[in-house]
């Protein structure tokens, strides 16, 4: 016992390399599982508190381009406005069904958040996002991140009491829901960690006619994503012979560079289509067990 | 300035170049990272002890973990490099610690080469460590061994701009003080 304990005196360095090392360790291998960092809620306040000072001087950089999206944005909203539209037969007035919140049979199914990106990197394999609103401001994990031009830019991992960190479309361990504009049909964006300006689109089949250029669209299978937000353009296509699918090069719409403002899009069922999956999946293992 | 407060500022200072600048900037190529801030842990004075070594590259990782969102990564490497650093030293200028004229590991205390040579081998393992437990996640060997050369090229040459630009007014040790 006496020898045990001489053994450890001699080589407590060691020892305390080795403890050290198991804990940075434990640290890493968790978070890449979970994406559930120990002591994350206080280092996050911490760094992001930093981030915002540092933030307050950035942003003034990227001012122009964020009024510019801001503007075309604006501007595709005005579009849309009833009193663009008139009616050649006066015979027939037509009403603009303009309360669609109110009118009975329709529900809010998104809702969405403003929030200020105050950290962003594009040369990670493992790109974070953190935005400056958290658990306080009723942001909670799987919520869709757009840019201000409407662009898909991420989805939220872990949240502090009033910051979050946001994964990033330009995350190796990320896989978005995307569908084509043109076909409505729907594969998955995912990043090799090559190219911050391009993303792949897998799993379309190629008995699609796909052009370049065409758009790609958030899916209407997606939790996360409300359909419609633009994810980016093809800009190149190349066949995989091996399973008969497309790959996909998308250039993507968010210009990951200078972010700046963001909408945090809440899925108000998200919890309840989550549950049902897997609810889905646990019965069929059930029946799976016990032939019929 | 006392050597205490002098090495937090350094922290601080490495910390904020790291995150703000070398993490921000577009870098060349993907595989071309610039790292700096390990070099706080390569100029810590001859004099503190193993243990707080240890203790001192642990957290100065983990602050830079806390902001890349890498919990445990840079620990970890750094926590290797600041258990090998009394090794090396130890191998390059065979001293004891109270033998040395500067308080600091620096050109001038260890002479040119074997100062090259202890960044050099520090900066190799820290790459090395760091980009291997990054390669574990998935990922192609070639890759991982130009990622480590590439990186290592940079941090090198980015250290010794440092080391030139910026020199360290560091005082001879004599009797008295």
């Amino acid at each position: 016992m006496r020898n045990i304990f001489l053994f450890i005196r001699r080589y407590r360095t060691f020892f305390t390399f080795l403890t050290l090392q198991v804990v940075a360790l434990w640290f890493l291998f968790s978070y890449n599982n979970f994406h559930r960092a120990k002591f994350l809620g206080i280092a996050n306040e911490m760094t992001g508190r930093i981030n915002t000072q540092y933030n307050k001087v950035e942003d003034y950089f990227t001012l122009k381009a964020e009024n510019q999206r801001l503007h075309r944005f604006n501007d595709s909203l005005l579009n849309l406005m009833p009193r663009n539209f008139m009616q050649r037969d006066t015979s027939m007035k037509m009403t603009q069904d303009s309360v669609s919140y109110d009118t009975p049979g329709n529900y809010r199914r998104y809702l969405s958040r403003p929030a200020t990106v105050v950290y962003n990197t594009i040369n990670e394999q493992k790109n974070y996002i953190q935005i400056n609103r958290g658990a306080s401001q009723g942001i909670k994990d799987n919520m869709a991140v757009v840019g201000s031009d409407g662009s898909a830019v991420g989805v939220v991992v872990n949240v502090s009491a009033n910051f979050s960190q946001v994964m990033s479309l330009l995350h190796v361990q990320n896989s978005v829901s995307a569908s084509l504009k043109k076909t409505g049909e729907f594969g998955t964006a995912e990043w090799d960690g090559k190219d911050p300006r391009y993303i792949t689109l897998k799993r379309i089949p190629k008995t699609e006619e796909v052009k370049k250029g065409d758009t790609v669209l958030t899916s209407p299978v997606s939790f996360n994503f409300p359909p419609g937000y633009m994810v980016g353009t093809v800009s190149d296509i190349k066949l995989d012979n091996t399973t008969g699918m497309y790959l996909l090069k998308i250039k993507t719409a968010a210009n990951f560079y200078n972010l700046q403002q963001v909408h945090v899009i809440e899925n108000i069922e998200y919890e309840e289509q989550r549950k049902l999956n897997a609810e889905t999946k646990k019965k069929i293992e059930q029946v799976k067990k016990t032939p019929r | 300035m006392s050597d205490f407060l002098r090495n937090i500022l350094r922290l601080v200072v490495f910390i904020l170049l790291q995150v703000y600048v070398l993490n921000k900037i577009p870098h060349l190529h993907r595989f071309i990272t610039p790292y700096i801030y390990f070099l706080f842990i390569l100029w810590l004075p001859f004099s503190v002890s193993r243990m707080w070594l240890l203790v001192i590259g642990f957290f100065a990782g983990l602050i830079l973990d806390y902001f890349m969102m890498t919990p445990g990564l840079h620990a970890a490497a750094c926590l290797l490099i600041a258990y090998v650093r009394p090794f090396i030293i130890n191998i390059l200028t065979p001293k004891d610690a109270s033998e040395f004229n500067y308080r600091e590991p620096s050109p001038k205390a260890m002479q040119w080469t074997p100062y090259a040579v202890y960044v050099f081998i520090l900066t190799l393992l820290h790459h090395g460590y760091m980009i291997f437990l990054e390669w574990l996640d998935g990922g192609r060997f070639l890759d991982f061994l130009i990622q480590v050369v590439a990186t290592t090229g940079i941090s090198m040459l980015l250290i010794f701009t440092a080391e030139l630009l910026f020199p360290r007014k560091l005082k001879f040790r004599t009797n008295t003080a």
